[in-house]
């Protein structure tokens, strides 16, 4: 059992939960992802680790309830537990394994879409511990879906926040703020780091093969053991068959075929899942990030 | 009377019946037919059988006592040399092993040897009696990573030595295949597999789930930070292959792996359990080894119209007799001699049908199969909307990978001396498909018990 420390109700449709797993405190990098099993009948669900701690042993998620079983997670309150929780999965993110001379070379950015904000502050923040500050664009629809704020500012160079409404920071999808960022006010970048919605990825993409920025995307296929097994992960990046778990979750986001990948990851929608989607237009598979593409 | 050349029949549940539940298919004897079939064991002085068992069971001197009507005396024969008899008896390929040398089998039909075991290992569970207590404990850390049947073993062995052993789980339940892979309907999981693993756990043996070795910890931490003083890698060869035919990534297209880890592992097939799974009604299953039957059967269950496509012809099935024929009669159909050379989609991405091509055989091949091909402008299409791709696993390079000094071959399987287990790496042995690539259960074991034998002896030379 993986007791629940701290839970907490986030902005927007969002929770924070701090959870007790010590080996995995102490093996896991930035990039990462843990997978979560509520009780004996649940479903594993796949979560980015969002913080660490190594000495109190506590691994952070932060979720965005989208199903059937996301949706029960918000109902464990601190001293509950998950029965199962089991990581650190995926390749950590290759900015924290690369030659860090190298990585200080470069002008990162990063485009954080809805609760992708969650699995981008780590990374800021280990390069933050690192020595180097990276710029940070936070995108949500609408002002309470803008996520980690305050954390984002405290280790990143830079932070831009956009609302697809305006009713906070600037106006407009993260595609803009990027466009804008590079054509208008002068900045550049070697390296673009997106994670939120597949389709804000998608998106982001588009936008930084025009501008010629090298991106890494986080993929998050439906998932079943997260360990290689199963193949229920697989994505076609470039012209080979990847499985997000093992090879990922972070890819060169030019070379992923995002269309398939949406379809794949939309094949076990519970009618609940989709339901909640329709009624929250936009937060999340098509939103989150601003409605940078609409429905497909 | 019944007729001593054949064997006592065993009670099994009806095809009709069968194919539309997930209880188990094969009943198993009762006590009367149990002591009735022993009776057709003479007992031979030189019994070829013995030999035939991967794990040297003594079979003349345990259906002996069947014979008799001394079960328990049986249980404890049997449980000298195999530590999970509930499951063997049910799952080993018999016919070609134990079954395939006894004596009885040259004019008629081998002793049911399997069955017997199976009836002792029951009868034992539900009458309370357990494996032997473990020795004294010594007080020594011996890690086993992987809780299938070569690391249950292996554990089990080490227990039984005074070992204070614990096991490494990457999945939330242990047993490995035996959890995940082999069905409910041929393996029930709390009834059998659970109980086994419970007399392991009888034994002292401790279960840590949900830590994968490679990422969770590593087997140079396990060793330098953890104290253990050796380990055994019983990780299996879980990593599913795929053709690379188009449409392959289509939805509705799975691995056996995935498809039956949803249902075995995930309890998909249950109402009040939350994993969901693709229930087809059209389903073909490409492969023709055990695991294609039971993911054949389990769509069969689910509901759907089964096909299994495989390129060679019924006598190459790399399946079980026993399997192919309980398929066949619930109602799986058998397209042989036939290739998929691609899935078909439609707009959404979905499986709409598979493009096949016929096949004949020709000359053999290195492993003097009759090679099949492809018979020229045979093309045509299945209508389907679910394919099931069991081309067979591979040993998952995450321990390989991150464990400095461990030597694989080149088709990912870790290097392992037969008689000991012992790796390039001191310390560190392995075995089971692992090592062998995918094989059997009863195999497993078998590299299990040697392994624990040659920790054994380099850990009371290394004293
Ligand atoms: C590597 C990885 C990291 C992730 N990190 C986060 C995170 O930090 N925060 C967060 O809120 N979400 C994250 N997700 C997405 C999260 O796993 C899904 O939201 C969740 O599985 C939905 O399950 P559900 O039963 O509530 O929804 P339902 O819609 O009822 O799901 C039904 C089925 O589809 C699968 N599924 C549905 N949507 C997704 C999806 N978007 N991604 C993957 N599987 C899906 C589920 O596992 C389940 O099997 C991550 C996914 C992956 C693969
Ligand atoms: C569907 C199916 C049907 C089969 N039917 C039969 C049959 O009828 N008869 C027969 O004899 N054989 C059968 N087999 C084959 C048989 O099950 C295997 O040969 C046997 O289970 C191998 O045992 P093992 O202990 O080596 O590995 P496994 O049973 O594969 O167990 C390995 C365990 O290690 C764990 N593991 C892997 N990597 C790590 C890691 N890094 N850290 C921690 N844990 C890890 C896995 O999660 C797993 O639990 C079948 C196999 C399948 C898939
Ligand atoms: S070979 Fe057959 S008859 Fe002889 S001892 Fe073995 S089981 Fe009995
Ligand atoms: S989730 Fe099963 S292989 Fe990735």
């Amino acid at each position: 059992m993986y007791k629940i420390k701290k839970a907490e109700k986030l902005t927007g449709p969002n929770y924070l939960m701090v959870v007790e797993a010590p080996r995995i405190a102490k093996h896991c990098l930035p990039g990462q992802f843990i997978i979560a099993k509520e009780d004996e009948k649940g479903e594993r669900i796949p979560l980015t680790i969002c913080d660490y701690d190594r000495e109190e042993g506590t691994i952070t998620i932060v979720f965005q309830p989208i199903g059937a079983s996301t949706e029960k997670f918000t109902r464990l309150k601190a001293g509950d537990s998950f029965r199962d929780f089991v990581g650190p999965l995926g390749k950590p993110s290759e900015l924290c394994t690369d030659d860090l001379e190298e990585v200080k070379k470069k002008k990162i950015l990063f485009v954080a879409g809805g609760v992708g904000a969650a699995p981008v502050y780590p990374q800021v923040k280990w390069l933050h511990e690192h020595g180097i500050e990276a710029d940070v664009i936070i995108g949500g629809r609408t002002k309470e879906l803008i996520l980690l704020e305050d954390e984002m500012k405290a280790v990143a160079g830079n932070v831009y926040i956009t609302t697809d409404d305006g009713s906070y920071g600037r106006t407009g999808v993260v595609t803009k703020v990027i466009e804008d960022l590079v054509q208008n006010e002068g900045k550049s970048y070697d390296l673009c780091v997106a994670i939120g919605p597949m389709i804000m990825m998608k998106f982001t993409c588009m936008t930084t093969k025009k501008l010629n920025i090298p991106t890494v995307v986080s993929m998050n296929p439906i998932m079943v053991d997260g360990t290689g097994m199963c193949g229920a992960c697989r994505l076609t990046v470039g012209d080979e068959v990847k499985f997000a778990c093992v090879d990922g979750p972070e890819f060169d986001g030019h070379l992923i075929d995002f269309d398939a990948a949406m379809k794949r990851q939309m094949m076990y929608k519970t009618e609940e899942g989709r339901a909640l989607l329709k009624v929250r237009e936009g937060d999340t598979h098509h939103g989150g990030c601003g409605n940078c593409g609409g429905d497909e | 009377m019944a007729d001593v050349l054949k064997k006592v029949p065993v009670r099994e549940q009806a095809p009709k019946v069968r194919a539309a539940n997930f209880e188990e298919v094969c009943l198993g004897y009762n006590k009367e037919e149990a002591m009735e079939e022993a009776a057709r064991c003479i007992n031979c002085k030189n019994a070829k059988c013995v030999g035939g068992c991967p794990v040297s069971i003594n079979i003349p001197a345990f259906i002996h006592e069947v014979k008799e009507g001394n079960i328990e005396e049986a249980y404890k024969i049997i449980s000298e040399s195999s530590a999970l008899p509930a499951i063997c008896g049910r799952v080993c390929p018999q016919e070609s092993q134990c079954e395939g040398k006894c004596i009885r089998g040259i004019k008629g039909e081998p002793v049911s040897i399997g069955k017997l075991e199976r009836f002792v290992a029951d009868w034992a569970r539900e009458n309370g009696i357990k494996p032997p207590a473990p020795a004294a404990a010594n007080g020594r850390k011996v890690a086993v990573i992987g809780s299938g049947p070569a690391g249950l073993t292996c554990a089990g062995d080490l227990a039984k030595l005074g070992y204070d052993v614990t096991i490494f789980e990457a999945l939330h339940e242990p047993g490995g295949v035996l959890v995940y892979g082999i069905p409910e309907f041929r393996l029930p999981k709390n009834k059998v597999v659970a109980a086994e693993v419970e007399n392991v756990k009888s034994l002292g043996v401790k279960i840590e789930t949900n830590v994968i070795i490679g990422k969770s910890t590593t087997i140079d931490e396990l060793l330098n930070d953890e104290g253990f003083e050796a380990v055994f890698i019983g990780s299996g060869a879980g990593l599913p292959m795929f053709m690379g035919i188009p449409g392959e990534n289509a939805n509705g297209v799975f691995s056996a792996n995935e498809y039956l880890t949803r249902n075995n592992l995930m309890k998909a097939f249950l109402d009040d359990y939350d994993t969901p799974i693709a229930r087809g009604k059209k389903v073909a299953v490409v492969g023709g080894g055990n695991v294609a039957m039971d993911a054949a059967r389990t769509a069969l269950r689910l509901g759907a119209e089964v096909h299994i496509v495989y390129r060679r012809s019924e006598a190459e099935l790399p399946a079980r007799v026993e399997e192919v024929h309980h398929a066949k009669e619930e109602g799986v159909i058998m397209d042989l001699l036939t290739n998929p050379v691609e899935i078909l989609v439609d707009e959404n991405d979905a499986v709409k049908g598979m493009k096949c091509v016929r096949m004949e055989l020709g000359e053999p091949d290195a492993s003097g199969r009759r090679r099949p091909v492809e018979i020229p402008g045979s093309e045509f299409e299945m209508e389907l909307d679910t394919v099931i791709m069991s081309l067979g696993t591979s040993p998952n390079p995450l321990i390989s990978s991150t464990t400095i000094g461990l030597d694989i071959n080149k088709r990912k399987c870790i290097i392992a001396d037969e008689e000991t287990g012992k790796t390039s790496k001191e310390g560190v042995y392995a075995g089971g498909d692992a090592v062998t690539g995918a094989a059997t259960v009863i195999l497993a074991m078998g590299a299990g018990k040697a392994a624990a034998k040659g920790i054994h002896e380099f850990l009371s030379d290394k004293k």
